[in-house]
């Protein structure tokens, strides 16, 4: 392993993070739900989910903070590599896999390891294996993979 | 109303927050992601910040066991460990490698018009009701049984 100190940015990691710890405590105490992307997005698909406003009012604020964040800090460093096809893949299998394991980074990841939830401690090492092991297959072994 | 203010805030911090620690980025994520390459240690700072922030504030807010206007918490209420979430978590953890995106940072790119982040989101989008659709199945087959 060989850490790339050039893209390291500890300082911006560490803000962001807490910014989105408190967003989460903000939910929490406002709202009284837990901030798990997947669970609020998906909600707006089940007719039974219990409420739909809340949901849409999460979403917006989300679609919203690029303007405020390109009004104040400028515009961010976006880079998607992935094509149409892959694109289609990854969404499909996200969408599918973050309902039917009840959350995300946010829910299990932030949310749930927060509270120290025992099913998000497992749902945690095994999206995050699945994802090393992912890329290691797709950048690594992979004849056709470029970057 | 006001729970329509809070949770719009609470969106807007977590979409900020995203974009300053670069989450938004698939590119950064994938670096982080990449253990075999050039590896970029950034996320799990975020990640350490993020639960570092929230661990402290839920644990206090649910000790006091409802929000600020009194209502009560509504936290999950499962507790098995089942097939459903070592799947579902796998096939996540699967899709976040190919593309880099998972759901909070894929929506806040759809807010920068990125034609990319929106065919992802819609494609997830489609994911989440093709799941609603196989779980109401599933479910109306045991009703039946």
């Amino acid at each position: 392993m060989t850490i790339d100190w050039v893209s390291f940015t500890p300082w911006a990691a560490l803000s962001g993070g807490l910014l989105i710890g408190s967003a989460a405590a903000v939910f929490l105490l406002f709202n009284g739900r837990i901030a798990g992307i997947s669970g609020v997005i998906g909600g707006l698909l089940k007719p039974s989910a219990g409420g739909i406003g809340w949901r849409i009012a999460f979403a917006a604020g989300l679609l919203a903070a690029p303007l405020l964040y390109r009004a104040s800090v400028g515009m961010p460093d976006i880079r998607i590599d992935a094509g149409t096809p892959l694109l289609i893949a990854a969404g499909l299998i996200v969408g599918i896999g973050t309902r039917y394991g009840s959350g995300c980074t946010s829910g299990h990841g932030v949310c749930g390891l927060s509270r120290l939830s025992t099913r998000s401690m497992v749902a945690v090492p095994v999206f995050m294996m699945a994802g090393f092991a992912t890329v290691y297959v797709v950048r690594h072994l992979l004849p056709l993979s470029g970057a | 109303m006001g729970a329509l203010i809070s949770s719009f805030i609470a969106g807007l911090i977590f979409g900020v927050g995203l974009l300053v620690s670069g989450m938004a980025n698939p590119a950064k994520v994938l670096g982080f992601l990449d253990l075999a390459g050039a590896w970029d240690p950034s996320l799990a700072l975020v990640m350490g910040g993020a639960i570092g922030v929230a661990s402290v504030a839920f644990a206090f807010i649910i000790r006091r066991g409802r929000t600020l206007s009194g209502a009560p918490l509504q936290l999950p209420t499962a507790t098995q460990i089942d097939r459903r979430l070592v799947v579902g978590s796998l096939m996540f953890g699967v899709g976040w490698g190919l593309a880099g995106f998972c759901p909070g940072p894929a929506i806040v790119a759809v807010g920068l018009m990125q034609t990319k982040a929106v065919i992802f989101t819609l494609a997830m989008l489609a994911g989440m009701a093709i799941f609603e659709w196989l779980d109401a199945r599933r479910a109306a087959a045991i009703r039946g049984r």
